[in-house]
Formats: structure tokens, C-alpha cells, sequence
């Protein structure tokens, strides 16, 4: 299992990266940060980076404006 | 007349003013968010601030930045420069008037002890984000996204993710228009968990 932003539950599956959980959530909007286990995931590792069980995944929303 | 500066900050919380002068913040970006953030770190006893802006005043930052209306015109780093200096003229500002970059921005604020991220694009709050965890992972890296429209107070928060920390609501855009209490409580929020981190110790 795995917690997106301290509320939502995904399934885990052996092998998932940065980008399915993106997909699963219906995140299309690119301004955004994502942390794994509290670690920074740059941008380019999206399609590479596996997701371990038990991950809390968090996605911050950068919103114009300052 | 004779004037002790160290009686600015005798009302602050004790023992602040002590550990905040020996600290340096670091400031991309010196508008709504950053020039309200640099205002309050200075009435709060920070001792240097780098700040960083290659943009000048216009009218329209009136409504919200920290500027006056004989600076429009002015380099917003020297403009916001003179107004910190007004209010504590021994504190340390270091300007840097070019176009920030992911190769340039950890050479730039090498040796802060924080750094503030005070972009108004979503974009540009992205790539900081991005260059400064290549960087600087140690260094706290202090950010603000969501900061339109007006009200909904409740919705602003901070979260912190390991050394990086969001102030704001996280949704609104700048397309609904930006209301100067909302931006300022924002940056507030942003200078409180800076001095909050320096006071615990846990800048670099």
C-alpha cells in the first residue's frame, strides 16, 4: 500500500515508478515536486524511479503566483 | 543623536536576536514574497541577506511588494537594499542583479545558512526546487506557492517534506488576481519558518 499525500491509498505493485502513481492519481499538471519517503525525486527519474511498498508519496502543487 | 540599534529588537522573543545576527538567508527573487520575507528577517535581527532580483519596480508591485512609489524605476534589489538599511543600517545585504539559472544559483547563494525560494512562476519554482536539491541537500530550502485571490485563511499552511518546506494554499493561481493581505500573510508564514529553523539550529 501506498499513502499520497498522508490521504490517499494506492495498491502497490512490484515494479512501480514515479510516473504510474502519477497516472493513477489523474495528475497531469506538470508544476509540481515529489518526494519519496521524504526524498526529492527529480524530475527525470520519474519514469525510473521504483516506489517501494509502504511508500508515502508526497506531491506538492507549485502554483503561480508571488 | 547617539542611538544603540541593538534596542530595535528588545522586544523580540529572547535569545532571538542572538542567534539570528550570526546567520545569512538567502532570498531569490525580491517581490511580493520576497521583499515582504527580507523585510520581516531584518525586524527580526537576521544579521545578512543575499537577495537576488534583475527586475525593476513598476507600478503595478505596489499593490502588494515593499516598495514606495519613488522607487518605480528602480533595480528592485538596490530599492529594496535602501528600505532594509532604513531599518537596521548595520544589517549585511549582498545584491545580485542578473537572470537566476539552474547553473548559476548554487554558485550564488553558496554559503547561506537557508535559502528562500520567492519566484512568482510556477516554472521557476520548479527548476529552484530541482537545482537546489542537486546542490544544497543540507541547506533548508523555504518555499511559498499559493498565494491568490483573497479569504481563506484556514487553507494556508506550511508543510514540511524533509528539508524542504510550503508555505501557502497549494492551488490558488495568480490568474484570479493577487490581494496584497494574502501575498503578505504568505511571505510571513515563510520568514516565521525561517527564523523557526534558525532558532532550532537546523539551518546548515
Amino acid at each position: 500500500m501506498i499513502t499520497v499525500n498522508n490521504r490517499d491509498k494506492l495498491n502497490w505493485q512490484p515494479g512501480m515508478r514515479v510516473n504510474d502513481i502519477l497516472k493513477e492519481m489523474n495528475y497531469d499538471y506538470s508544476l509540481i515536486s515529489i518526494y519519496i519517503n521524504e526524498e526529492y525525486v527529480p524530475e527525470e527519474e520519474y519514469n525510473s524511479r521504483e516506489v517501494p511498498d509502504n511508500s508515502s508519496v508526497q506531491i506538492i502543487h507549485l502554483a503561480h503566483g508571488g | 543623536m547617539s542611538i544603540n540599534i541593538e534596542e530595535i529588537f528588545i522586544r523580540n522573543v529572547p535569545g532571538s536576536r542572538e542567534r539570528l545576527i550570526r546567520c545569512r538567508a538567502g532570498i531569490a527573487g525580491c517581490g511580493g514574497l520576497g521583499s515582504n520575507i527580507a523585510v520581516t528577517l531584518v525586524r527580526a535581527g537576521i544579521g545578512e541577506l543575499i537577495i537576488a532580483d534583475y527586475d525593476r519596480v513598476e507600478l503595478s508591485n505596489l499593490n502588494r511588494q515593499y516598495y514606495f512609489l519613488e522607487d518605480v524605476g528602480k533595480l528592485k534589489t538596490d530599492a529594496l537594499q535602501d528600505i532594509l538599511l532604513r531599518i537596521n543600517p548595520q544589517v549585511k545585504i549582498k545584491t545580485i542583479v542578473e537572470k537566476l539559472t539552474p547553473a548559476n544559483i548554487g554558485e550564488l547563494f553558496s554559503g547561506v545558512d537557508i535559502m528562500v525560494e520567492a519566484f512568482d512562476q510556477g516554472e521557476s519554482k520548479k527548476w529552484l526546487i530541482n537545482s537546489w536539491s542537486s546542490h544544497h541537500s543540507d541547506i533548508p530550502l523555504v518555499c511559498g506557492t499559493g498565494v491568490a485571490g483573497f479569504g481563506k485563511t484556514g487553507e494556508l499552511k506550511t508543510v514540511r517534506i524533509g528539508k524542504h518546506y510550503f508555505c501557502g494554499d497549494q492551488s490558488s493561481d495568480m490568474k484570479e488576481g493577487l490581494c496584497p493581505a494574502r501575498v503578505a500573510i504568505v511571505a510571513n508564514m515563510q520568514a516565521n519558518t525561517v527564523i523557526e529553523i534558525l532558532m532550532k539550529g537546523e539551518g546548515r
